[in-house]
């Protein structure tokens, strides 16, 4: 009797466990169809896009001047005689190849280009969050505690005025002011034309590169060109964390285990440093996720008026040389990176946050 | 009744709406020594609001006053943030209703356990994790450090209730307030819970008062009842003499009571009396 | 829709005429009680200061859109190669472009072309979310995870480089970038849409009109949408900033109005050339780009607070 008890209860365990797992596994599984289906649509989007151009692409090609045959062929050979899904097919068959086709401007491969233009949006987008998680955090978490107050007030119409600005205008603004007023700092592009090259690009990312050579030349004229562009980028970033920052934080305030810390006895600082702001990351990390993926968006145009040359840039010009492979990949390559931040925000939310385990 | 711990007299406290103003505590008065005093009283009655108020954790729009409110020959008025920080927690702390919402959720258990015992003492980490293991053993959870370990969503509404007392005992305060500590429990560990406290709180010799809304709780575990309506005391006697009290509100909630001898019938349903909010608070 | 907090005490004591109608407690007829709540309604808002400045730039800029012609001094597209890059003066009171047209009198124009272009986006994006939030929240069944997951794609998408994308392809135009904003501004909407058809759906009042023989579309129609309305609206007008900023992005990239038309966005690329020296041309445009999202972005946050205190900041 006990031992078939036992035998039971075991089985109840084990299936217990393996239920656990199964549902650990179909979380994620979830998540990575869904990245998957989400990936798929985009190269839909961009597909389709692509093949509503009224421009012939095949005389893109060949030239308005080629002949029948050669103007068959090449429309063969771009595989334009094939009904659209399967050309659909082969568009996704090559972009997960990472084959985009060559660029009409460069006539390279896009996916060469992309490779060298990215990395200086990444720096630039990186440098924008940091500033923005540095400055916006502290000011949001000053908001909350001094709620209605002036510095709730006042960061609030910061934050406002961040929402209302368009980034091109800021940063034409930023430019004429501490550019060509003040000269407090380099004008537009990534470094000065003296230090163009001078440095081997390991990581791509100059910063990184000539600190690593020891190039402080170049290392600081390279900080000079990105201390105005990533400041601008940076105050939207900041207007948006600390305004969730400090919604946050408004709520973490009014929880029972705040009264708890207090009652313990501990300092104000300490309540709200350590105990509210540790619940206030968990969802603050899927923001700064969010923040990056809008400041990626956000670059096609920042990196116009500095003359920025990242991956913005060059689905710019692009654009404005009909040079469609290069805009679809340009496209295909941000808009992929930015549904993939989306997705990893939700994701980092179940790690972070320990009821979610 | 032994020497008094802490004194109120005609505590008051107001919230200022936009509105208008509330007024949840109007003029009550009370001691409470070395011994257990119960505060019963429904909802909107000021006992959680008054347990707030002993420990100035009353929040803005909120605004406190008292003829007198001393610990100890402390002031607690006329005293500055900076030294109602070290009554908390070391002389006066305050178990509260739900460990759900009560401890912070991304933190383990135990460091929460030892913060509250190394903010008033200064010990080494380690130290301070021993104390709370050791706490936690005395609040008879079998396995201390694995709970120690774990975060608040791992463990039961019980084990959790049980953490939050070892949290604030641990700096071995004298007077404890409980606001409700057993009514987010189900039945059966609310006896286990209440048994643990009350082990803990005569070993110590500390004081403590009980929030409640629950009269036979109340009765049966505490040694005096302070009867609250509408932000008043209407009656205050010993536990044992209970069935004698005399105010309407309190027999009427006496009545109310399912008796498991009682005749079957119909449970009397209290008939409010405006009158009651008025008179000035007894004791 | 809760009563707004303030002098109330004050309105309700006033015993005659229209104030005493509007505020009476016990209103007699239907009308009245839909008065009593919008005057109520006005009250809350009004007393938001932030609010009635948003509400106050909205409607400026419908009125100088409204009567351009009447207000602007002088004609939009006229060159005059004489009065080229003059800083502002009594004359030319925001300066002169490039080609010597009046500033001012193309920012007054241009606030047409800004209002054009929201306009149609919110009258393409809604509908169409709407009607995708609905059927989905409405059938259910197969159909709803399909275009919810529609819905998602779309809303996981990134806006301005879709909408470049689109416009590269189709080439540039006031009303290709429309389609292309539009097409990624309604998941949003839809999402709104599907939660209020469900929260209905639910409802017992709703097998009541089934029973009685209402067609879906009635439902829908008829119930459901004015329900989502207070919702929408919201966040219409607060999607309205993101939407101007949008255009305007495609405006200065060359994508949107094309030249001579003074769209703002487009103004301000023109002035990009001449920013050191000339510095009126670039910044008037983005001036009252930021104004006019300003507006709509106060407006957007009063409305919330009044219509939807659960989320009032």
């Amino acid at each position: 009797m006990a031992t078939t008890a036992s035998i039971r209860s075991g089985k109840a365990r084990a299936t217990g466990a393996a239920s656990l797992l199964s549902r650990r596994f179909s979380a994620s599984a979830k998540w990575v169809l869904t990245l998957g289906v989400t990936f798929f649509g985009l190269l839909m989007v961009t597909f389709l896009i692509g093949r509503v151009m009224p421009i012939d692409p095949v005389l893109a090609v060949v030239g308005d001047r080629a002949s029948n045959e050669v103007y068959e062929a090449a429309r063969i050979k771009l595989g334009l005689d094939q009904p659209l899904y399967k050309q659909f097919a082969i568009y996704v068959g090559n972009v997960v190849e990472g084959d985009f086709g060559k660029s009409l401007l460069t006539a390279k491969p896009v996916i060469d280009d992309i490779r060298r233009v990215f990395p200086a949006t990444l720096e630039l987008a990186t440098v924008a969050t940091l500033l923005g998680v540095l400055f916006g955090v502290p000011m949001g978490v000053l908001a909350a505690v001094n709620q209605d107050r002036w510095q709730d007030q006042s960061i609030r119409v910061l934050g406002l005025f961040g929402y209302s600005m368009p980034v091109f205008w800021l940063g034409l603004m930023g430019l004429l002011v501490f550019y060509g007023k003040l000269g407090w700092v380099a004008g537009p592009g990534r470094i000065d034309i003296f230090y163009d090259g001078l440095v081997e690009p390991v990581t791509g990312i100059i910063l990184l590169d000539s600190a690593m050579a020891g190039d402080w030349d170049v290392f600081l004229s390279a900080i000079d060109h990105l201390i105005l562009p990533s400041t601008v980028l940076g105050y939207y970033s900041l207007a948006y964390i600390s305004r969730m920052t400090r919604s946050f934080m408004l709520e973490q305030l009014r929880q029972e285990y705040i009264t708890t810390a207090r009652v313990k006895g501990l300092s104000e600082a300490r309540v709200i440093w350590r105990h509210a702001l540790g619940n206030v990351l968990v969802p603050l990390i899927t923001v700064i996720a969010l923040s990056y993926a809008n400041l990626l968006e956000g670059s096609v145009l920042t990196e116009t008026v500095f003359a920025w040359p990242g991956l913005g840039q060059y689905i710019t010009i692009s654009l404005l040389s009909a040079d469609m492979n290069a805009v679809i990949g340009g496209t295909v390559v941000v808009g992929a990176v930015f549904v993939g931040l989306n997705l990893l925000s939700d994701l980092l939310y179940r790690l972070v946050d320990p009821r979610a385990r | 009744m032994t020497a008094p711990l802490l004194t109120v007299e005609d505590l008051e406290v107001r919230f200022h709406t936009r509105s208008r103003v509330v007024e949840a505590v109007r003029g009550i008065g009370f001691s409470v020594g070395r011994e257990k005093l119960g505060i019963v009283g429904e909802s909107g009655s000021g006992k959680s609001v008054t347990g707030r108020s002993i420990l100035r954790l009353v929040p803005p729009p909120g605004e406190v006053r008292a003829k007198r409110l001393d610990f100890d020959g402390l002031d607690l008025m006329a005293i500055d943030e900076r030294a109602m920080r070290k009554v908390r927690g070391r002389r006066i702390s305050m178990v509260m209703q739900d460990p759900k919402f009560s401890l912070n959720p991304v933190m383990r258990v135990g460091q929460q356990i030892a913060e509250a015992y190394r903010v008033h003492v200064d010990v080494s980490p380690a130290e301070a994790r021993r104390r709370a293991l050791a706490m936690l053993e005395a609040v008879r959870i079998r396995d201390p450090e694995r709970v120690y370990a774990a975060y608040p969503n791992e463990v039961s509404g019980g084990m959790g209730q049980r953490v939050m007392i070892a949290m604030m005992l641990i700096p071995e305060p004298d007077l404890l307030i409980a606001d409700e500590p057993t009514s987010a429990l189900d039945v059966t560990v609310q006896m286990q819970v209440l048994a643990i406290l009350d082990d803990l709180v005569s070993e110590r010799g500390m004081g403590l008062i009980f929030i409640s809304h629950d009269l036979n709780l109340v009765a049966s575990f505490c040694d005096r009842v302070l009867i609250m309506y509408a932000g008043r005391v209407v009656e205050t006697c010993l536990a044992a003499e209970l069935h004698q009290a005399s105010h309407p509100y309190t027999r009427g909630l006496l009545a109310a009571l399912p008796r498991i001898d009682g005749d079957g019938r119909d449970l009397r349903t209290l008939d409010r009396d405006p009158a009651w909010a008025d008179p000035l608070s007894v004791g | 829709m809760s009563l707004p907090s303030g002098p109330t005490t004050a309105a309700t004591t006033a015993t005659t005429g229209r104030r005493a109608w509007l505020t009476a407690e016990a209103p007699r007829s239907r009308l009245q009680a839909r008065c009593v709540q919008a005057y109520h309604a006005w009250r809350g808002f009004a007393g938001n200061t932030l609010a009635m400045i948003g509400l106050v730039i909205v409607v400026v800029l419908i009125a100088v859109a409204a009567l351009a012609p009447v207000l602007a001094p002088y004609s939009p597209i006229d060159q005059d190669l004489t009065l080229r890059l003059n800083a502002p003066s009594a004359a030319h009171l925001l300066g002169t472009d490039e080609l010597g047209r009046d500033i001012l009198s193309r920012l007054i124009y241009g606030a047409r072309i800004t209002l054009y272009i929201v306009v149609l986006v919110a009258v393409t994006a809604a509908p169409l979310g709407l009607f995708m939030g609905t059927v989905a929240g409405y059938f259910g069944g197969w159909i709803d995870p399909i275009l919810m997951r529609v819905t998602d794609i779309f809303l996981a998408f990134p806006r301005l480089i879709l909408a470049l994308a689109f416009v590269a392809a189709l080439g540039p135009g006031i009303e290709n970038a429309v389609l292309a904003i539009a097409l990624t501004a309604w998941p949003p909407y839809a999402r709104i849409a599907r939660a209020e058809t469900l929260t209905i759906r639910k409802s017992e009042f709703l097998a009541a009109i089934r029973l009685a023989g209402a067609s879906p579309a009635r439902i829908i129609w008829g119930h459901v949408v004015p329900l989502c309305s207070a919702s929408l609206i919201i966040r219409v007008t607060l999607d309205m900033a993101g939407i101007i900023l949008t255009a305007a992005g495609l405006g200065f990239l060359g994508l949107g109005a094309q030249p001579p038309l003074p769209e703002w966005g487009a103004m301000i690329s023109s002035g990009r050339k001449f920013l050191i020296d000339f510095w009126w041309v670039a910044t008037m445009p983005g001036l009252a780009i930021f104004i006019v999202s300003l507006g709509f972005n106060l407006l957007g946050d009063g409305l919330r607070d009044l219509l939807d205190p659960k989320h009032a900041s």
